[in-house]
C-alpha cells in the first residue's frame, strides 16, 4: 500500500499525516500509546477507503502545544485538519484514547461524521471496574497488559527499540498532560453524546484490561444511535491483535446505508 | 558555618519481610502495614531527639516530607516544624523542603510559613522543592507540570511575602481572585529560602538564578564539586561570586563510643537504599514528564532493566570507602568530616545521623556525641577555612536584594 506522509500546520502546530487509498474518507484517532507507522489494520482498511492517520498533537512526529490540556483540545485540532483538507461525508475510527477523541468531535458537531466507530474507547467513567493506570507500570508492562494474547503483541512490537522505549515516555507524558485528572475520562462526555445523529458502532475486545467493558455499554447507552459488538479473545489493542476482524467490522459499517 | 541535625523519622516498625515479599516499600505498598501504636511513639520519640539536638548544640534542625513510604513517617512538614516552634527555643528549623508542586494553593502554604515563623520567633528557614516523583502519584498531582507548577507556586509565595495584599494571582496552574492572607513572616525580607537537590540541572541554574542556596543531598565529592561549578557559572551570569554561604551538603554520619558500634549502627542507612526499605519501580519515581527531558532516552533503558541506576548502586563499604558515609569514634568522624568539609567547602551542613532501626539509647548517645563533640569542631574547622554561613556572610535572601551585583548600580528593590 503506498501511503503518503504530509505535515499540516493546525493552531501553530505542526501536524503529522500519513494517507493512503481512495474512496470514503475515514480518520482513524491512534491510542495513547501513539501508533507504529505502518500497521496491518491501516492497509486493509486503505484497500477499501481514503485512510487518513494523523499522529494527534505532541505524539509522534506531531509537534507538541504546551498549551494543549485535555482531549477535547486534540478533537477540535483534528476537526481542524478534517475542515482544512476539504473532507466531507468522514468517518471516524477511535481506538482506545483516540475513541475519546472521537466521540468528542462528535459530540461536538452531531450531524457531521457519516459513522462513528469506537474501539475500546477511553473518555467514559466505567460504571463498574477503572481505566487501568500506566502511571505505576513500565513503558512495556502497560502495553502488554492490552494484549489478549503476548504472541500478538510480540509481532507488532518485536524487539522493542530504545527509541520505541522513548517514544512511549513521550505518549505517557502526553496523556498526563491531556488526561491526568480524571484519569482517562470526562465528566461531562457522556451528557453531551445523546445528540450524535452518526450511528455508531461500539466495538470491545472481551478481555480488554485497560478499558473496562462496561465502558462500552455505557457509551452504547449513552450514544443516540449505536450498536455494540464484542471481539472473542481479543485485548485493548484491538485493532492490532486481530487487524482482520476490525478491519471487516469498519469497512461493513461504513460502508452501509 | 551552619550545622544541621538531620533524621528521615523512619517507620521503621514494620514487617520488612511482606515489603520484601510484595516488591515495593513505597507508593502501593499497602498500609496494613503500619502500625500507628509503634508511629505514635516513633513520633514523640523523634520530637525528644531534636530536642537533645538543640540542647547539645546542634544550630539548626533539618526536616523534610514524603508520602506512601516507610522510610520517612512525616506526611507533611509543617507540621514538625510547627511542633519545633513551640518546643525548641534556639535552633533553626530548615524545612527542605516543602514540595511545592504538591500544593494546590499556595496561599495556604505561604499563611502556614508565616505562622511557623512568627510562632517561632523567626527561626524558620522554609525551603522548598519539587517533591520526588512518587510524592506526585501518591498525591494524585500531575507530573507533568511539576517543574513549572514549582516555579509558578514559588513566585507567588514570593509574591505574598514580599507585597502588600490584596492582589490577583492569575497564573497558569494557579488562579486566585483575592490574594491577601494576614498572616505574613516576622523575617524581613522574608524567610531564607534554601533549596535541596541531587540530580537536575535546571533546578542548580534555577536556585543559583534565585541566589538561594543550594543543598547537595548526600551527592559524592565529585558530583558536588560539579553542582557547585555550575551554580557558580551561572552566578557570575547573574552578576554576584559565589560562597560558602550558597552551598549546603548533606551527609550520613554516624558516631559511637567505639567503631564497632558506629559501623553496626551505620548499616541501617543501607536500610532506605533498597536492603530493606525503598524498594520501588523506576516509574514511580521518574513518572513521564516528571524528569529532564535531556535524561529520557538512558531512564528508559533504566526503567525496563536494560541499564544500571544511573546513581549507581554502591554497598555499604564503598560508600565508607568514599566517605559518602562516615560512621566512627567522634575523634575518627571529625577527621573524615574535615576531609569532606575540605573538599566540598559547604557553608552549611546537614548531618544525617540515624536511619533505619537505630535503638532509642543508641540514636540519643549519636546526638550527644554529634552535636556536643564533633559539631563544635568542624564548626571551628570550618570558620578556619572562612566557610560562612549566609546569616555569618550576610546574604541577600534573594537575588533581587542584592547590592553587590556586577554592573549594578543600586539594588534592585
Amino acid at each position: 500500500m503506498a501511503w503518503t506522509d504530509t505535515v499540516k500546520e493546525i493552531a501553530g502546530i505542526k501536524m503529522h499525516l500519513s494517507r493512503a487509498g481512495s474512496g470514503r474518507p475515514v480518520l482513524v484517532l491512534h491510542h495513547d500509546i501513539g501508533t507504529p507507522e505502518r500497521l496491518p489494520f491501516y492497509d486493509a482498511l486503505a484497500a477499501k477507503f481514503d485512510v487518513l492517520v494523523p499522529h494527534h498533537p505532541g505524539w509522534g512526529k506531531s509537534e507538541r502545544p504546551q498549551w494543549l490540556r485535555h482531549p477535547r483540545d486534540i478533537a477540535a485540532m483534528h476537526s481542524w485538519l478534517v475542515t482544512e483538507l476539504g473532507l466531507t461525508d468522514v468517518s471516524l475510527v477511535g481506538l482506545g484514547f483516540g475513541g475519546w477523541i472521537a466521540a468528542e468531535m462528535a459530540s461536538q458537531s452531531p450531524a457531521t461524521y457519516r459513522r462513528l466507530v469506537l474501539v475500546g474507547a477511553m473518555g467514559i467513567k466505567p460504571p463498574e471496574g477503572d481505566i487501568a493506570d500506566q502511571a505505576i507500570v513500565s513503558y512495556i508492562d502497560y502495553p502488554r497488559a492490552g494484549f489478549h494474547n503476548q504472541d500478538a503483541f510480540a509481532a507488532v512490537y518485536g524487539d522493542i527499540s530504545i527509541d520505541q522505549l522513548e517514544q512511549w515516555d513521550v505518549c505517557r507524558e502526553m496523556s498526563f498532560r491531556t488526561a491526568w485528572k480524571p484519569y482517562m475520562y470526562s465528566q461531562t462526555l457522556p451528557h453531551l453524546l445523546g445528540g450524535v445523529r452518526s450511528p455508531a458502532l461500539v466495538v470491545w475486545g472481551d478481555d480488554d484490561r485497560i478499558v473496562p467493558i462496561s465502558a462500552g455499554k455505557a457509551y452504547t447507552k449513552a450514544l443516540g444511535n449505536a450498536t455494540m459488538t464484542t471481539i472473542a479473545a481479543c485485548g485493548h489493542f484491538a485493532e492490532m491483535e486481530k487487524p482482520d476482524e476490525i478491519a471487516r467490522l469498519v469497512t461493513d459499517f461504513v460502508n452501509a446505508n | 558555618m551552619h550545622l544541621m541535625y538531620f533524621t528521615e523519622q523512619p517507620m521503621s516498625a514494620y514487617d520488612a519481610d511482606e515489603g520484601l515479599k510484595y516488591g515495593a516499600t513505597a507508593l502501593t505498598f499497602s498500609n496494613k502495614y503500619y502500625d500507628p501504636v509503634a508511629g505514635s511513639r516513633l513520633y514523640n520519640e523523634y520530637i525528644e531527639d531534636y530536642l537533645l539536638a538543640e540542647e547539645y548544640g546542634a544550630d539548626g534542625i533539618m526536616l523534610n516530607e514524603h508520602h506512601n513510604a516507610p522510610f520517612c513517617m512525616q506526611a507533611k512538614t509543617n507540621i514538625f516544624a510547627s511542633i519545633l516552634a513551640a518546643v525548641t527555643k534556639r535552633v533553626k528549623i530548615v524545612i527542605l523542603g516543602n514540595p511545592l508542586p504538591l500544593c494546590d494553593n499556595p496561599i495556604r502554604m505561604a499563611e502556614e510559613l508565616a505562622m511557623i515563623d512568627m510562632i517561632s520567633k523567626g527561626r524558620l528557614v522554609p525551603g522548598f522543592v519539587r517533591g520526588g516523583g512518587q510524592e506526585q502519584l501518591a498525591s494524585g498531582v500531575n507530573p507533568a507540570f511539576n517543574r513549572e507548577r514549582f516555579i509558578e507556586a514559588h513566585d507567588l509565595i514570593q509574591k505574598i511575602w514580599s507585597e502588600p495584599g490584596p492582589f490577583r494571582w492569575e497564573g497558569t496552574h494557579y488562579q486566585h481572585r483575592v490574594v491577601n492572607p494576614w498572616a505574613v513572616p516576622l523575617q524581613k525580607p522574608y524567610p531564607r529560602v534554601w533549596v535541596p537537590g541531587v540530580l537536575s540541572k535546571e533546578t542548580i541554574i534555577w536556585t543559583a538564578q534565585q541566589r538561594y542556596p543550594y543543598i547537595a543531598l548526600n551527592t559524592s565529592i565529585d558530583h558536588t564539586r560539579e553542582i557547585w561549578k555550575q551554580y557558580s557559572d551561572t552566578a557570575a551570569e547573574c552578576g554576584y561570586t559565589a560562597g560558602p554561604e550558597n552551598f549546603g551538603y548533606l551527609i550520613r554520619v554516624h558516631v559511637q563510643d567505639t567503631e564497632e558500634k558506629a559501623l553496626a549502627n551505620a548499616r541501617q542507612f543501607m536500610w532506605m537504599q533498597g536492603e530493606f526499605t525503598g524498594l520501588a519501580h523506576p516509574v514511580w519515581a521518574n513518572p513521564s514528564g516528571y524528569f529532564s527531558p535531556s535524561g529520557r532516552r538512558n531512564f528508559v533503558q533504566f526503567a525496563t532493566g536494560r541499564a544500571k541506576n544511573p546513581r549507581g548502586n554502591p554497598s555499604f563499604e564503598e560508600q565508607v570507602q568514599s566517605t559518602m558515609i562516615i560512621a566512627g569514634t567522634p575523634d575518627q568522624v571529625i577527621e573524615r568530616l574535615k576531609y569532606v568539609v575540605e573538599n566540598t567547602r559547604p557553608g552549611i551542613m546537614g548531618i544525617w545521623a540515624n536511619d533505619g532501626n537505630v535503638s532509642k539509647e543508641d540514636r540519643q548517645r549519636c546526638i550527644k556525641l554529634l552535636c556536643g563533640e564533633v559539631m563544635p569542631a568542624i564548626r571551628e574547622f570550618g570558620n578556619k577555612l572562612g566557610l560562612k554561613d549566609p546569616w555569618e556572610a550576610n546574604a541577600p535572601v534573594h537575588l533581587r536584594y542584592s547590592t553587590d551585583l556586577v554592573g549594578q548600580k543600586v539594588a534592585a528593590e
